[in-house]
Formats: C-alpha cells, sequence, structure tokens
C-alpha cells in the first residue's frame, strides 16, 4: 500500500524524522507507538502529503509521492486524516461532513446520502443540524472520523485519536475503528502513546522513539520481545536484570544475577552477558516458600519490598532481592496478603515469561 | 439653553414630517458611504487574503503600512483624492470633482485600508489546523482560501461594518470633494458643519440625530455579529440556523 524508505525531515538543525523505513500492507492496522514528541505526528502528515521529508521516499500503492501538486492532490484524496485535535469548521454538523465531498465536485443528491451514511456509522445522525463547534470533545472526533470515511479513503490516518477523550467516548471511538475496519477494509496507520491501545488495535506495531523507528513487529513481539531496554521500559517492563549464562542445556539455561541463578528460556551460550526483561503482570507473590510449590514456577527469589505505589486498580510492587523486581499486584491480593513496605515475600517467575536478550554493554 | 430646546423640538419636527431636504441628504449619505463600502469590501476581501496567503519579502512592512493607513486623516485623503480629479490632475476627464461618485472614490480610498488590514487578521485569526484540515480533505488550494474566507465570515461582515461607520461619519472627502453642493452633494456632516455656522441649530441637530441613529444600527449589527448572539440572528447575517 505504502512504501517509506530512508525518509527524515529536518526543522532548522534538529531531526524530527530520521532513516525512517516502514512498508505497510493494504488492509492491516499499523500503529506508531511512541512517547510524546518522538515524531509520530510529524511521520502522519509526510505521509499525508501535508509536509515534505527533507530526505527519502513515499510510494503510494506504486506511485512516487515526490511529484506534481496535481498528483499528489490525487493521492492526497485517495487518504484522510483525523487530527489529534479535531477541529470543525463553523457549520452544521453534515456540512462538516460534507466537505471531502464537496471538494471532490460530487453531486449534492449523493453527498446527502453519503454524509447521512457516515453520521450513521459513527453514530451522530441525530446531531445533523446541530452546529459543530458546539459539540463535546469526543462528538467532535466522531465528526471528525466521520469527515475522514465519507470520502471512502483506501488509507486512514489516525493521529492519536483518542488522546484527549476520558475512557468512555476512548473506548467509543476504539470500537468505530476496529468496526471500520471490519466493514470497509480501510487501511489504517494510528499513531498513539498508549501501549495499551496499540495492543488492543494493532495488527502490526513500530516503535518510535526520537524520530527513529526502533522496533517493527507483532504485538508480542513488542510486548514480550522488545529489543532494547528504552521499548522495554517504554511498553512497560519495569524489570531488567543483567547476568551472565552459566549453563544451557538445549535451550533451559541458568543465569546468575548477581548471587540469584534464575532459570530461563534462550539459545544463549554459557558465558553470556545478557540482559532479562520480565513483565511485572507476570510476576507471583507468596508469604512463604511453600505457597508457591505446586505451580510450575521456576524462579522464586526471596526479598523484601522497598516501596509499594498504587496503579489504577492495582498496585506496583517494588522487592529488593539484591536487584529490584517489579510486581504488579490486584489491590484485594495485596489486601489479603496484607503486603507493606519492608516485608519479606517470595516473588514467583515461570521461566518462560523471562526474555532474554544479549546485553552488549 | 432656549436655542437648544428650540433646535431639539425643530429637529424631531424636521424628522418626524419627513422634511423632504432631510430626507434627501440622509439617503445621498447613506448612498455615497454604502456603495463606497460594498466597493472597498470587494476590494479589501480578495486583496487581503491575497496578502495573507502569500509569504513575500516586506510583508510584515506592508502590513504595517496598511495598517498605519487606518488613521489616515480624512482631510488628506481629500486632497489627495482631488488632486487627482480635479480638471488639471491625471483623472480629471472623467469629471468627477463635485460629484457624488467623486466622493464615493474619496471614501473608498479612505477605507479600503481598514478593511484589507482587518480582513487579513481576520483570515489569520483561523486556527491553523483548519487550514491543514482543508487540505487533508483533499482542497485544492482556491478551495481552501473560499473556504477558510467563509469561515472568517463574522469577522468579515463586522469589519466591513466598522468600516462604512468611518465612511458616514467622516467631513473631509464628502467636503473637499464632494463641495457641500445642495441636491447634488450635499451629505449629512457637511450639512450639519454648513447650517452650524450659519446658526441654523435646528436643522443641525435634526441631522446629527439621524447620524447618531445610523451609528447606533451600525453597532447593534456589530454586536450581533461578533458576539454571535441568538442562532436566529447569525441565521439572519447568513450564519447556520440549528
Amino acid at each position: 500500500m505504502i512504501r517509506i524508505s530512508g525518509l527524515s525531515r529536518k526543522v532548522g538543525t534538529r531531526n524530527i524524522l530520521d532513516a525512517i523505513d516502514i512498508e505497510i500492507q493494504p488492509g492491516e492496522i499499523f500503529t506508531l507507538i511512541g512517547p510524546s514528541g518522538s515524531g509520530k505526528t510529524s511521520l502522519l502528515r509526510i505521509i499525508d502529503l501535508l509536509d515534505n521529508p527533507t530526505s527519502g521516499k513515499i510510494v503510494f500503492d506504486g506511485t512516487d509521492t515526490a511529484t506534481a501538486n496535481s498528483v499528489r492532490l490525487s493521492i492526497r484524496r485517495r487518504m484522510a486524516m483525523v487530527f489529534q485535535k479535531p477541529s470543525v469548521l463553523n457549520t452544521t454538523v453534515a456540512g462538516n461532513v460534507a466537505f471531502g465531498l464537496k471538494f471532490r465536485g460530487v453531486e449534492k443528491g449523493e453527498i446527502g446520502t453519503r454524509v447521512r451514511e457516515a453520521l450513521d456509522i459513527v453514530g451522530l445522525s441525530h446531531l445533523a443540524d446541530r452546529r459543530a463547534v458546539t459539540l463535546s470533545g469526543g462528538e467532535m472526533q466522531r465528526v471528525a472520523i466521520a469527515r475522514a470515511l465519507v470520502t471512502r479513503p483506501e488509507l486512514l490516518l489516525l493521529d492519536e485519536p483518542t488522546a484527549n477523550l476520558d475512557p468512555v467516548n476512548t473506548e467509543m471511538i476504539e470500537d468505530l475503528i476496529r468496526r471500520i475496519h471490519q466493514r470497509f477494509h480501510t487501511t489504517i496507520i494510528l499513531s498513539t502513546h498508549d501501549m495499551i491501545q496499540g495492543q488492543r488495535l494493532a495488527d502490526r506495531i513500530a516503535v518510535i522513539m526520537e524520530g527513529r523507528i526502533v522496533q517493527v513487529g507483532s504485538i508480542h513481539d513488542i510486548f514480550y520481545l522488545p529489543k532494547n531496554k528504552d521499548i522495554a521500559r517504554f511498553v512497560g517492563i519495569d524489570t531488567l536484570v543483567k547476568g551472565i549464562v552459566e549453563s544451557n542445556e538445549e535451550g533451559h539455561a541458568k543465569v546468575l544475577v548477581g548471587s540469584v541463578i534464575f532459570e530461563v528460556i534462550t539459545p544463549c551460550r554459557p558465558g553470556t552477558h545478557v540482559a532479562l526483561f520480565i513483565r511485572p503482570e507476570e510476576v507471583t507473590l507468596a508469604l512463604k516458600d511453600g505457597d508457591l510449590q505446586k505451580t510450575s514456577v521456576r524462579n522464586q527469589l526471596a526479598g523484601t519490598i522497598t516501596k509499594m505505589v498504587p496503579f489504577g486498580p492495582f498496585i506496583r510492587v517494588t522487592i529488593d532481592f539484591g536487584s529490584h523486581l517489579t510486581a504488579l499486584v490486584t489491590r484485594r491480593s495485596a489486601d489479603e496478603l496484607s503486603l507493606g513496605v519492608g516485608m519479606t515475600v517470595i516473588a514467583g517467575i515461570k521461566a518462560t515469561a523471562i526474555h532474554v536478550i544479549p546485553d552488549s554493554g | 439653553m432656549s436655542i437648544i430646546t428650540s433646535g431639539i423640538t425643530q429637529a424631531f419636527y424636521l424628522i418626524l414630517t419627513l422634511n423632504p431636504d432631510v430626507m434627501q441628504i440622509a439617503a445621498l449619505s447613506l448612498y455615497v458611504s454604502l456603495i463606497a463600502t460594498i466597493l472597498a469590501a470587494c476590494m479589501s476581501i480578495p486583496l487581503g487574503a491575497l496578502i495573507h496567503f502569500h509569504d513575500f519579502a516586506g510583508k510584515k512592512v506592508l502590513i504595517i503600512l496598511i495598517q498605519t493607513l487606518y488613521s489616515v486623516p480624512t482631510v488628506v485623503v481629500g486632497l489627495v483624492i482631488y488632486l487627482l480629479i480635479s480638471r488639471s490632475g491625471p483623472l480629471g476627464f472623467f469629471g468627477l470633482l463635485w460629484t457624488p461618485e467623486g466622493m464615493i472614490l474619496g471614501q473608498t480610498v479612505l477605507i479600503v485600508p481598514i478593511t484589507t488590514g482587518l480582513v487579513i487578521s481576520a483570515l489569520g485569526s483561523i486556527d491553523k489546523n483548519i487550514s491543514d484540515t482543508l487540505i487533508s480533505l483533499g482542497a485544492t488550494g482556491f478551495q481552501k482560501v473560499v473556504q477558510i474566507i467563509k469561515e472568517a465570515r463574522y469577522a468579515i461582515l463586522s469589519t466591513v461594518v466598522l468600516a462604512f461607520g468611518r465612511a458616514i461619519s467622516e467631513v473631509g472627502v464628502a467636503m473637499m470633494i464632494g463641495g457641500n453642493i445642495l441636491g447634488q452633494t450635499r451629505v449629512l456632516t457637511t450639512t450639519i458643519a454648513l447650517q452650524t455656522g450659519l446658526g441654523d441649530f435646528g436643522f443641525s441637530i435634526a441631522l446629527g440625530i439621524i447620524l447618531l441613529t445610523i451609528a447606533l444600527i451600525v453597532v447593534v449589527i456589530m454586536n450581533l455579529i461578533t458576539a454571535g448572539l441568538s442562532s436566529e440572528s447569525q441565521w439572519v447575517l447568513g450564519g447556520p440556523r440549528s
């Protein structure tokens, strides 16, 4: 659908985007995920042909986009973009949705039909005659989506479509995106800083950091097999410990971290320096040694709780066992175990839940 | 004191009996200033858009120059236009001096800087996101410009109303170009100046009241537009009804 190679954008001396290479397949939901200011919006704007790259190439459906303005216009008319901050024009809701069709010279009767259809999809039919500037943020974002949808784009660009919305509206918009994708098989590129949202919506994820794409892969790849420390941090892995492989029997390895042995699954040979990533929700806590024995939990570490931080309905518990380990437990289980700072607990981690990468530094 | 009270009494008499002289003078004032305002708007909207949507060297300087001309004295405009259209001037062959058309020309020149300058700021006040949204929706350059002008319509309309206020209340151009000829180029402001000098206060007060009434109407319209009071009033002025 769209192939981007060697793309960069400089503003002044600052590299906003650097050496971007991605290829987006027809019909997929491709998510750009990265912290604020990492270049997600800049990349989407370049794809929508609003800005020009400093160097590099974008090929849309076989056509190089670095071309005459008339050709760029016709390419742009095959896409649609929804901006992070929705802006509506000072006219009715229906009038706003009609713009794309009016610009394309679609005949009046058909505009009416298609606007009604688009408003129906986003659930705003009842507000068709309202002045758009009087809508709430969530409603405006749905107008923006209807406005994009009505032109039947082949590629839909969504720039943090839920960044300014409350959870209820966020869920509604996510649901809408899924329905649009199912119904029209539109190729969608979505940017978000919310990794959980990426997980909910994406077929493939690209992690973008400081203007570079640092990893592209499936949800599983990104969340369980992050390529480096920064990505691991960003996707919510708090625990990162370093060690040396002591022995390895057909992939079942023992890794020495300080004075503690971790059992992990890795092809790394003995003597290799490795980093171990452990997702906090994969760590289970118990009070005494015996409590975890019945399970297949290979790694059981005794440690002291040094910190407990509320995290929505969960509590992040930091445990010191020589190095630090973070566990995510529900409030209920924290209460049942009556966890508190200074207590000694047993942290259990399955060997398969530990992601191992060779550590160069 | 008796001069004032008798003047006011006479003024109401003149207005209520629809005195033909008073009516003729008021009508000419409205005619000259309305046409001047329409001409200025027709020039300023495209001109303002041209300046706003293009980047060129000296753009800032040009805008500052235009803003300076907001407060150009009416007599200076009168003088310049006089020199241009008097018999011996470069545009003398049109025979515009001492005619309503000459006054229209003068008032147009007087208010074009205001309308142009305020059209530029009206367009500038439209969010950059609106422009991006329009381009992203597939607008051509021209479609985008037209849509942004439409988006700024309330601000532009209030600009036009303001310019009309300046045109109808000025004396310099009307006096110097029109010449205050009875039945031909005599307008509200020039009459007030003349009649007051002659001691005919009733007539002057009557015209003053009419002028103030027009100003009142202008201000009311301005408020309706800028505050966008009810959706109904917006609808009357060309906005959406909802």
